[in-house]
């Protein structure tokens, strides 16, 4: 499951602006959990079947854009093709307190921005499965001098369960070629 | 060449100490660009990145972009990228297929063999003057396709690339070859590339066989994040050298390798626990790598740096990494993946994912590296903290020429125990290229530490 970027087509309804601003709130918690390093609590947001990718992106002669410029999900490198697994144990790792990449910890702040909702199955009023588009903004710093900035867009599948909503499928498209950064601690 | 960088009191390699001048100097830096990556041999791709006529992946030697291109005839080629005419970049693309490269800034095109193809008004405006065979792209002098990795350099008097790995050779092999032992067969799966602020050398020291640095990676050691951890077994890789003679190797040349020698008879160490279909495949290939390799096969390899910026990774996880200087406190690392190419799908993938999660900046044990060389370089570019040397003196004067380990003769000069002669011979070579040494000399031919070997071989 790969979802690709498109115009919206979903009904702007009241009940597509409720169920974004209640996308909105929960796009909001996770970043809140992630500044304020509530992992633990993070980790509880991701579906146990979770895809969380990060392609490379690459420069390419126009017109091959849409075939060549991201590397694909299961296909060859990219910089994150994780699973539940992965991604705890990255969490796991910070709580060692000697993941020195991470010690002492980076100060870090998530902001969501631009967030639609592309399609929502079976519809908006019931979704039980949300597709969406945002923008992010995570600044870094760390130590004293060392600050990073990492901007992109991300199209998450949330599923919800009853009261419960989880990302199921996250596609986070970097805005850099060349890493500008040494090292990717951050959570996207 | 003006020399700017003398030995002083403040680098002894036979007492173990360094300037920290080497990693922060500005002109040593400079030095650098002019007299080591103008001649040594420096990795640039695979083939397996272009396999089809006119096809291209744009590198780097050095500080500089190159284009390694397959042209219509099927022959490799290294240019350099930037037009004959005012320097622009032929080629902004990261890889593809192509006919022409065309500049964008006058329309000066070449061919795939870098030949000039097509000059704006040629017959108006340069016909009896311009001599298109004179301005082809500038192309290395030296380039080898060796196992299927693309290695070249800027000195036509270069010695061919096997003479210059040495006794390396047979160790970058081990990271080269099919995991059964058939010579080369590998693929490139990807390249990861990305800056980090720190002096080049630190990360090529590191894969010299810095061993010393296990302790940064105790958060991943702890965790367990290797082929066997959803099994519950920890470290960040299968310990399949536990049992092994570890040997750290320098070679006359300046390249240092951390491998190891299986026990004779050893019984094989189970690996890729996570999936008993993977585990299978890889003690097949252990099994079929002993039928070919005989007791060469208790030979097998873990880290390793061809001087001066080109490191792999042996086994787990299997890579070659270049280190392309940016400045004198920043590096671009560039990493090629490998897997046989005619591995299983599964296999491949599996490979991939534990790549991902150990290597580069996303993964979880390479990211403790660079944090370390960030801060070793920053904190010694400060006037104090330059008035004092590195030690390098770890395991000084331990070192033995060409010595049996569990009855193999490993050639070059070997330690048992973790030490940083092999960081003391690279600088001793890398020295050499600043001072502008002959090619003998840069081979260390005339070091009388590697003496038996040069009466052993052709070294």
């Amino acid at each position: 499951m790969d979802i690709k970027e498109h115009t919206p087509t979903i009904i702007r309804d009241d009940a597509y602006f409720r169920l974004r601003q209640e996308v909105e709130e929960f796009f909001y918690d996770e970043a809140a959990m992630l500044d304020e390093r509530r992992f633990d609590e993070w980790l509880d947001l991701m579906h146990d079947d979770i895809v969380y990718f990060m392609p490379m992106r690459r420069n390419v002669k126009f017109g091959m854009h849409q075939d060549r410029e991201d590397t694909l999900l299961e296909e060859g490198m990219s910089w994150f093709n994780e699973d539940k697994w992965t991604l705890e144990k990255r969490v796991e790792q910070i709580m060692t307190g000697v993941h020195y990449a991470e010690e002492p910890l980076s100060r870090v702040s998530h902001l969501v921005t631009n967030v639609q909702v592309t399609s929502a199955f079976p519809d908006a009023a019931n979704a039980t499965e949300i597709n969406t588009s945002c923008r992010f903004y995570i600044y870094q710093n760390r130590v004293e001098h060392e600050h990073y900035s990492f901007v992109g867009r991300r199209y998450d599948t949330l599923v919800r369960d009853g009261g419960r909503m989880q990302v199921r499928h996250r596609r986070i498209i970097l805005d850099q070629n060349v890493l500008l950064a040494k090292c990717l601690t951050a959570f996207f | 060449m003006n020399k700017v960088f003398d030995a002083t009191s403040m680098t002894d390699l036979d007492e173990g100490v360094l300037d920290r001048g080497a990693f922060v100097s500005e002109e040593i830096y400079r030095q650098e660009l002019q007299t080591v990556f103008t001649r040594a041999w420096l990795f640039v791709g695979h083939e397996s990145q272009i396999p089809n006529p006119g096809d291209f992946f744009s590198s780097r030697m050095g500080e500089e972009s190159v284009i390694l291109v397959r042209d219509k005839a099927s022959v490799i080629h290294v240019f350099l990228n930037s037009c004959r005419h005012r320097g622009m970049k032929v080629c902004r693309y990261d890889q593809g297929n192509t006919s022409l490269f065309t500049c964008p800034y006058h329309a000066w095109t070449y061919a795939t063999d870098g030949k000039v193809r097509g000059i704006p008004q040629y017959k108006e405006l340069y016909d009896g003057v311009l001599d298109r065979e004179k301005w082809s792209l500038i192309e290395v002098p030296k380039m080898v396709n060796y196992k299927g990795t693309i290695w070249a350099s800027w000195d036509e008097n270069a010695p061919d690339f096997e003479t210059y790995l040495g006794e390396a050779k047979l160790h970058l092999d081990q990271a080269l070859d099919c995991r059964d032992g058939r010579p080369g067969g590998s693929e490139v799966i990807g390249v990861h590339k990305w800056v980090f602020p720190s002096n080049w050398k630190f990360a090529a020291e590191n894969f010299l066989g810095d061993s010393y640095h296990n302790p940064s990676h105790r958060s991943v050691d702890l965790i367990g994040i290797g082929p066997s951890a959803r099994q519950g077994i920890k470290g960040r890789r299968d310990n399949e050298l536990e049992m092994a003679k570890h040997v750290w190797i320098g070679f006359a040349a300046g390249h240092g390798v951390h491998s190891a020698v299986q026990a004779m008879g050893a019984e094989y160490v189970s690996q890729f626990a996570n999936d008993p279909e993977i585990e299978a495949y890889f003690r097949h290939c252990h099994e079929e790598r002993n039928q070919r390799l005989g007791d060469d096969a208790r030979l097998l390899p873990f880290t390793g740096t061809i001087f001066p910026n080109t490191s792999y990774h042996g086994r787990q996880p299997r890579n070659l990494c270049v280190w392309h200087p940016h400045s004198p406190t920043e590096t671009e690392g560039w990493r090629f993946f490998f897997v046989d190419a005619d591995a299983p799908t599964k296999v491949k993938d599996f490979l991939r994912r534990f790549y991902m999660r150990y290597s580069g900046p996303a993964g979880m044990t390479e990211q403790d590296d660079m944090e370390n060389w960030l801060y070793a370089t920053k904190a010694s570019t400060g006037t104090i903290a330059r008035r004092y040397a590195f030690n390098y003196q770890l395991a000084r004067d331990q070192a033995h020429l060409d010595p049996e380990v569990n009855g193999l003769t490993v050639r070059g000069r070997v330690n048992t125990k973790m030490t940083e002669h092999m960081a003391r011979g690279y600088y001793r070579r890398w020295k050499a290229y600043l001072d502008c040494a002959d090619w003998d000399e840069l081979l260390g031919r005339n070091d009388p530490r590697f003496a038996a070997t040069k009466k052993g071989s052709p070294q």
